[in-house]
C-alpha cells in the first residue's frame, strides 16, 4: 500500500519506539503536523523556541538513556536548533533532529525559509542526511536512529524537503541497518585489558578518572565494583557525575578547573591513571604538559579519535566502557585473591588522599550571615535527600551544583559540559520531566542563563510539567564577573545585570514564584517548591560577589589551585 | 612530515565537503587533493597529501575513519607505492625558443597538447620532483600558465 512521506515518517518513529517529541511547526512541515493528529502513540510538546526543543530532546535522552527527538521547520526553525545540536554533539548525546526543507526543485534557489542546514550542521552532528526521495525515507530514518544510539552516541540530523514529505511510495521498512563504513568496536581487546590490569596491580598510587562514557555505556555498576575491589579512588569529570556514587569513601569529587583539591592533587601525584570514557578536555587537564606528570596512563574509550588526541597514552583500549570494565572485573576475580592485601605504598596513598580531604575540603564561608549560593545548593541536596534529577545552566550555578549536589546515580545529572551552552538547563529539565514524570526535576540556574530560554515556562505550564528552577540570583553574569575580578582587575565590563521580578514573571506564566533573601528563608522556600505540583521559579538573592573555589586558572597545571 | 593518504568514500553529494570540512575545522593541512569516481559507481577515491607530526597524522586518519561516508583509509607513506602528478603548462615560445621548449619536452617525455604561433602547451606527468624540475627549466623561457593535479598514488603489488 502506498503511503505518503509524512505517514512513513510517523510509522518510522513508531517503529523506533518514539513516544515523545519536542517541536515547533512551520510551512514545510505542515503535512507532518497534520498527520500527527492521527498518531495517538506520539505525544508532541510544543516549545516556544526551537533551541528549547533541541535541549529538551537532549535532556530527555540524558535522563532516560533513549534517543531524544525533535521536529522543526526549515530555515530559522532549523538554525535555531543549532546550539542544541552542538551541545549534544560535544557531550555525545543520542538525538535525532528532523528539519523541514523547501521542496527539492527549489533547493539552492534562496527560497523562502531555505537554509542549507545539512551544510551548517555537518561539523556538529555525528552524521546528517538530506532525504532526496521518498523511497529513501524509511531507510534513512532507521539509519539515523542507529547511528545516533550506537558507538559513541551523538546527534543526527535528517532534512526533509516538502515534496519528499508529500510524495508517495510503498515503503520498505528495513529490519537491519547495513552501513559498510560504520561498525563501532564494542569489544575491548582482552590482551590490552590484561596489560592494563597488570599495570594497575603494580601501581602504588592509582586513580580512576571517569567521564560521560561511563554513563552512556551504563557502566557505573561495573565501575563501582572495579574501584571497590582494588581500592582505587575515583574522580569524574563534569559529564561523569553520577557515574560513581558520590557519598562513597573512594569518591574524590569532580576534577578539573573547579574540581576538588584532593581530586586534582590525586591525579597530579598518581603513578597510574585509568581514564574511562573521558577525553582529556582542557578544563580537566589544565596545562597539558604538566597533567598527571608521574602517571602511566590507561585510556578506555569507544571512540579511537579520543585516544592519544591530547595526551599520549601508554595503554590504549578501544571499546565500550561497560565491556572493558566487566572484562577487568572478571580478570580481577580470576587473578586477585580476596580479600586483597593492599601494599603499604597503596595504603599510604589512601591515607595521603584522606589527609588532603581533611586539609582542604570543599567549603565556603558559612559564618558570614549572607545568603551563600553554595548554601542553597546544599539545602537542595539535603531536602531532596539527593534524589532529584538535577539540570544546570552554565557558569557559577553549574559549578556550585556540581560541587555541592552529590549525584549518586547515573542519568540524574544534566549539564551542557563540552559546549557550555547557557540556556540549556531549563528546557533540558522539561525534557527530563517528560521522560521521568514521577521524579523531582530541578534546574539549578543563574539569573543570566535562565533568561536565555525562560520562554519555556509557557511549555512547562501548558503541559503541566512541575519542573523547579532554583535561580542563584547574584545580579551578575557570575562566572565572567569572577574572571574579571581575578584576572581583569575588577573591571566589571557588561557583567552587572538587571533582571525582571522573577516571582511576578512566574505568576504571569501561571507558575509559582518564590523568593528567599536570607539564609533562614531558604528551607521554607524549597519545601514549598517541592510540595507544589506545578512549575516553580525560586529566586534566591545570593551574595553577589561570591567566587567558585577552588579554581585552577586557565593554562595553569592542576596542582596549582586558588583555594580562596 | 609529508604523508600521502588514500581514502575511499561513498560516491554521494556532500562527502567531499565532509572531508575538507574535517581538515579546515580541525586545523589540519591539505597540500593537495585528487578526487574521482572509481570502477565501482558507488565509491569515489580521494588521494590526499598532508603534513604533520605523528600524533597529527594519527588523528587525521582516525578522524577520517570516523566519518560515516568514509569506507577505507590507508596511509601510503610507509608502504611501497607509486605516486604521479600531472601538470599542463603553457609556455611562451617564439623564434629560437620554440626548438628549446621542444627539446626540454622531449628530454622529460612531455607531450605537446596545444600549439599556437607563440606558445606551446605541454602535458607533464611524473613525481612532484620531476614536475618541479621541468617547471624550473621552462620558467627561464617564460611560463604563461600552469595547472597541476596534485598527487595520485597507489600501493605497489607485493612481489612474492
Amino acid at each position: 500500500m502506498k503511503l505518503t512521506g509524512s505517514q512513513i515518517f510517523l510509522k518510522c518513529l513508531e517503529r523506533e519506539g518514539v513516544k515523545h517529541i519536542f517541536g515547533f511547526p512551520g510551512g514545510v512541515v505542515l503535512d507532518i503536523y497534520d498527520e500527527l493528529t492521527r498518531a495517538p502513540f506520539i505525544k508532541h510538546f510544543l516549545v516556544r523556541h526551537e533551541q528549547g526543543a533541541a535541549h529538551a530532546a537532549d535532556g530527555y535522552s540524558r535522563a532516560s538513556g533513549k534517543v531524544g527527538v525533535c521536529l522543526v521547520t526549515s530555515g530559522p526553525g532549523a538554525t535555531n536548533t543549532v546550539s542544541g545540536i552542538a551541545s549534544a554533539y560535544m557531550d555525545s548525546i543520542p538525538m535525532v533532529v528532523f528539519t523541514g526543507q523547501v521542496p527539492t526543485p527549489l533547493i539552492g534557489n534562496d527560497a523562502f525559509q531555505e537554509v542549507d542546514i545539512v551544510g551548517i550542521t555537518r561539523p556538529c552532528t555525528k552524521h546528517n542526511y538530506l532525504v532526496k526521495h521518498v523511497d529513501d525515507l524509511a531507510r534513512i530514518i532507521h539509519e539515523a536512529f542507529h547511528i545516533a544510539r550506537t558507538g559513541r552516541p551523538g546527534p543526527v540530523l535528517v532534512d526533509l524537503p516538502k515534496d519528499v514529505i508529500q510524495g508517495q511510495t510503498v515503503p520498505k521498512f528495513p529490519e537491519r541497518v547495513r552501513i559498510k563504513s560504520y561498525n563501532p568496536n564494542y569489544h575491548a581487546n582482552p590482551k590490552q585489558i590484561k596489560k592494563a590490569l597488570d599495570l594497575i596491580l603494580k601501581a602504588h598510587r592509582p586513580v580512576i578518572y571517569a567521564g560521560g562514557g561511563v554513563i552512556l555505556s551504563k557502566a557505573s555498576e561495573e565501575l563501582t565494583k572495579f574501584a571497590q575491589s582494588l581500592e582505587i579512588p575515583v574522580t569524574t569529570t563534569l559529564m561523569g557525575l553520577g557515574g560513581f556514587p558520590a557519598p562513597h569513601r573512594l569518591w574524590l569529587g569532580m576534577l578539573g578547573m573547579h574540581g576538588t583539591y584532593f581530586a586534582n592533587m590525586s591525579v597530579h601525584h598518581a603513578d597510574v591513571l585509568i581514564a574511562i570514557g573521558s577525553r582529556f578536555d582542557d578544563r580537566v587537564t589544565g596545562k597539558i604538559e604538566e597533567f598527571a606528570p608521574h602517571a602511566k596512563i590507561i585510556h578506555i574509550d569507544i571512540d579511537p579519535t579520543s585516544i592519544s588526541k591530547n595526551v599520549v597514552v601508554d595503554i590504549p583500549i578501544v571499546g565500550d566502557c561497560q565491556d572493558a570494565l566487566s572484562q577487568l572485573n572478571e580478570l580481577v576475580v580470576a587473578q586477585v585473591p580476596t580479600p586483597r592485601e593492599l601494599s603499604p605504598a597503596h595504603q599510604a596513598w589512601l591515607a595521603e588522599i584522606d589527609q588532603w580531604k581533611r586539609e582542604h575540603p570543599l567549603t565556603y564561608d558559612r559564618a558570614s550571615g549572607d545568603l551563600k549560593p553554595q548554601f542553597v545548593v546544599e539545602k537542595l541536596y539535603e531536602l531532596t535527600q539527593g534524589n532529584a534529577i538535577i539540570s544546570t545552566e552554565v557558569g557559577q550555578n553549574q559549578m556550585w551544583a556540581a560541587q555541592f549536589y552529590h549525584i549518586n546515580r547515573p542519568n540524574r545529572w544534566l549539564s551542557s559540559g563540552g559546549l557550555g551552552c547557557m540556556g540549556y538547563g531549563f528546557p533540558a529539565a522539561i525534557g527530563a520531566q517528560v521522560a521521568c514524570p514521577d521524579d523531582l526535576v530541578i534546574d539549578i540556574a543563574g539569573d543570566g542563563s535562565i533568561q536565555m530560554n525562560i520562554q519555556e515556562l509557557a511549555t512547562a505550564v501548558e503541559y503541566d510539567l512541575p519542573v523547579k528552577v532554583a535561580i542563584l540570583n547574584n545580579s551578575f553574569l557570575g562566572m565572567v564577573r569572577q574572571w574579571q575580578q581575578l584576572f581583569y582587575d575588577r573591571r566589571y565590563s557588561q557583567t552587572p545585570m538587571w533582571s525582571p521580578d522573577f516571582v511576578k514573571l512566574a505568576e504571569a506564566y501561571g507558575a509559582l514564584g518564590l523568593r528567599a533573601e536570607k539564609p533562614e528563608e531558604v528551607e521554607p522556600v524549597i519545601r514549598e517548591a517541592i510540595n507544589t505540583r506545578k512549575p516553580v521559579l525560586m529566586d534566591f538573592r545570593v551574595a553577589p560577589e561570591e567566587c567558585v573555589m577552588p579554581m585552577v586558572p586557565a593554562g595553569a597545571p592542576m596542582h596549582k589551585m586558588l583555594l580562596t | 612530515m609529508r604523508h600521502v593518504i588514500s581514502v575511499s568514500v561513498d560516491n554521494e553529494p556532500g562527502v567531499l565537503s565532509r572531508v575538507t570540512g574535517l581538515f579546515s575545522g580541525r586545523g589540519f593541512n591539505i597540500e593537495s587533493l585528487c578526487v574521482a569516481a572509481t570502477m565501482n559507481q558507488e565509491v569515489s577515491h580521494i588521494t590526499l597529501v598532508t603534513a604533520g607530526n605523528e600524533m597529527i597524522i594519527e588523528q587525521i586518519i582516525k578522524q577520517l575513519r570516523k566519518l560515516i561516508n568514509v569506507i577505507k583509509v590507508v596511509d601510503l607513506t610507509p608502504t611501497d607505492h607509486v605516486e604521479r602528478e600531472m601538470a599542463l603548462v603553457k609556455v611562451k615560445a617564439e623564434d629560437r625558443q620554440r626548438a628549446e621548449v621542444l627539446r626540454i619536452a622531449d628530454i622529460f617525455r612531455c607531450r605537446v597538447v596545444d600549439v599556437s604561433p607563440n606558445t606551446y602547451t605541454l602535458e607533464i606527468t611524473g613525481t612532484s620532483e620531476k614536475l618541479n624540475a621541468v617547471l624550473g627549466l621552462l620558467k627561464t623561457i617564460g611560463i604563461q600558465e600552469v595547472v597541476r593535479t596534485g598527487s595520485l598514488a597507489m600501493q605497489r603489488t607485493k612481489k612474492e
